[in-house]
């Protein structure tokens, strides 16, 4: 065994208290929370998780109800690899991950069908699909296997909520345009409609959602100078 | 400890698997009731939504046992059999058994002192299960509304057999023809009549994309009908005989 006295730097973190750390919401703290809903978005900017944006966001509502979902399934996931991260026996270390998410897919999935049971018949067979979304597996692998409980948890609902920041925002455009309604309530009065206006149906089909999109992506790297590969 | 030797890996693998099954076994167990009460409710719902009366899951219950009147549980004969709930019936299970042994869930409503007849469906469609309720008007062949829903269609197409456009299209078609003969709703890519005006054509337009599952729609509402007729005929008597 190799020599592992106790240097400064390495006191023994309990759960997310960490003896001499930084303060809870410190610069580098915030940085991974607020880092995937710009400049590091798991959509726009990794392009991960492409498949379920486009499935869900017909509609505000399912949008929102995914976006929490995602939130807490990778918030939780998130802190318990953290967790068991120097137990994990590195070998099966993708299953366990993959154990560890399923099953918090389906705690969400029992508790959706116990008190949302219309939100859960909406998106039935897509909460399951948590499983397989890129993002939750890759900041497993990337980020709570090698960093403590609190910075883990942070990163999970950070790039979550970079992925539900994203869903609501297309969720929303395709429902005004293609339903002239938000939240299942109309909101393009009649009026407009008398004086022949239509909503347009293409918006409610998944390709506009891969435009809308790719306008986002257009909007955030015009503003964010940052992003713009250099040759 | 060595966390890649073969045994600690065989070691934490099986107290995870442990660990994760008991947790889901209880949330499962423990929501268990909610879930089963949500699924009642919402047949309630459906079951009324035939009849013409929509309504929010909280008062399904009461404005159910207003308008419901019978649940019956007949035999291929057309007896009721009082020793079955029929609103607890399975019509998954209850399919497979031979035509003999099935109970064929009926339920009579009232509304406005008009009766009806509705009556549950369940059949295949393109990946998996689909299943419904009709209504029919007290003469016993014109439709007062239908239901739909499914497993796993295929969203966008085959799903849409749930959404309101078609399941109206439904409405005031005859499942019995001129001479008598119980020819059901052909879900129908050739109709010449895609607004479907003509109510005696016992046709209603098909969804484009979706053939195998409207099939399924035609297929589930003859086989499960016919094994009504018994009770029809009992019935038209007994209608013909009080007048």
């Amino acid at each position: 065994m190799a020599e592992k006295t106790t240097t400064p730097s390495k006191k023994p973190t309990f759960l997310f208290i960490n003896k001499e750390s930084e303060p809870l919401f410190s610069k580098k703290n915030r940085v991974l929370l607020t880092d995937p809903l710009d400049d590091n978005n798991p959509i726009t900017v990794q392009v991960l998780g492409i498949c379920s944006a486009l499935a869900i966001t017909v509609q505000l509502k399912p949008a929102v109800v995914m976006s929490l979902s995602v939130v807490a399934v990778m918030g939780a996931s998130n802190v318990i690899i953290s967790l068991l991260r120097n137990l994990i026996p590195n070998r099966i270390r993708i299953i366990v991950q993959l154990v560890v998410v399923a099953s918090m897919v389906i705690l969400v999935d029992q508790i959706l069908r116990a008190y949302a049971y219309d939100v859960s018949k909406q998106l039935s067979i897509f909460i399951g699909l948590i499983i397989t979304n890129c993002i939750v597996m890759g900041r497993l692998e990337a980020f709570a296997l090698g960093n403590g409980v609190w910075k883990s948890f942070l990163d999970g609902i950070g790039n979550a909520a970079g992925y539900g920041f994203i869903l609501i925002v297309v969720a929303f455009f395709r429902e005004l345009f293609g339903s002239g309604k938000l939240f299942g309530f109309q909101v393009i009065p009649d009026i407009i409609y008398d004086m022949g206006y239509e909503n347009n149906g293409l918006m409610l089909l998944s390709p506009m959602a891969l435009i809308t999109v790719g306008v986002f992506i257009w909007i955030q790297r015009a503003r964010n100078r940052k992003l713009i590969e250099k040759n | 400890m060595n966390r890649d030797s073969n045994g600690y890996t065989f070691l934490f693998a099986a107290s995870m698997v442990l660990v994760v099954a008991s947790t889901l076994a209880f949330t499962a167990s423990s929501l268990k009731s909610l879930q089963e009460e949500n699924v009642r409710k919402e047949k309630m719902q459906n079951i009324l939504s035939t009849i013409g009366i929509q309504t929010d899951r909280d008062q399904a219950e009461s404005i159910y046992k207003n308008h419901i009147t019978g649940t019956l549980a007949l035999d291929h004969l057309g007896n009721n059999d009082e020793t079955v709930d029929a609103f607890q019936l399975k019509l998954n299970s209850e399919i497979k058994k031979p035509v003999k042994e099935q109970r064929f869930p009926l339920y009579k409503a009232v509304v406005d002192n008009v009766s009806y007849y509705i009556i549950p469906l369940r059949g295949s469609g393109l990946w998996d299960a689909i299943w419904g309720y009709i209504a029919l008007k007290s003469d016993i062949n014109t439709i007062k509304g239908a239901v739909f829903d499914h497993k796993a269609e295929t969203a966008g197409l085959g799903a849409e057999i749930t959404q309101k456009w078609f399941m109206d299209r439904f409405k005031d078609e005859k499942v019995f023809n001129s001479s008598g003969q119980l020819v059901g709703i052909n879900v129908s890519k050739t109709n010449n009549d895609p607004k479907d005006i003509d109510k005696n054509d016992h046709e209603v337009d098909a969804i484009s994309g979706a053939t195998i599952t409207g099939d399924g729609v035609t297929d589930m509402i003859i086989e499960r009908l016919t094994h009504y007729l018994p009770y029809f005929e009992k019935e038209k008597t007994t209608i013909a005989s009080l007048n």
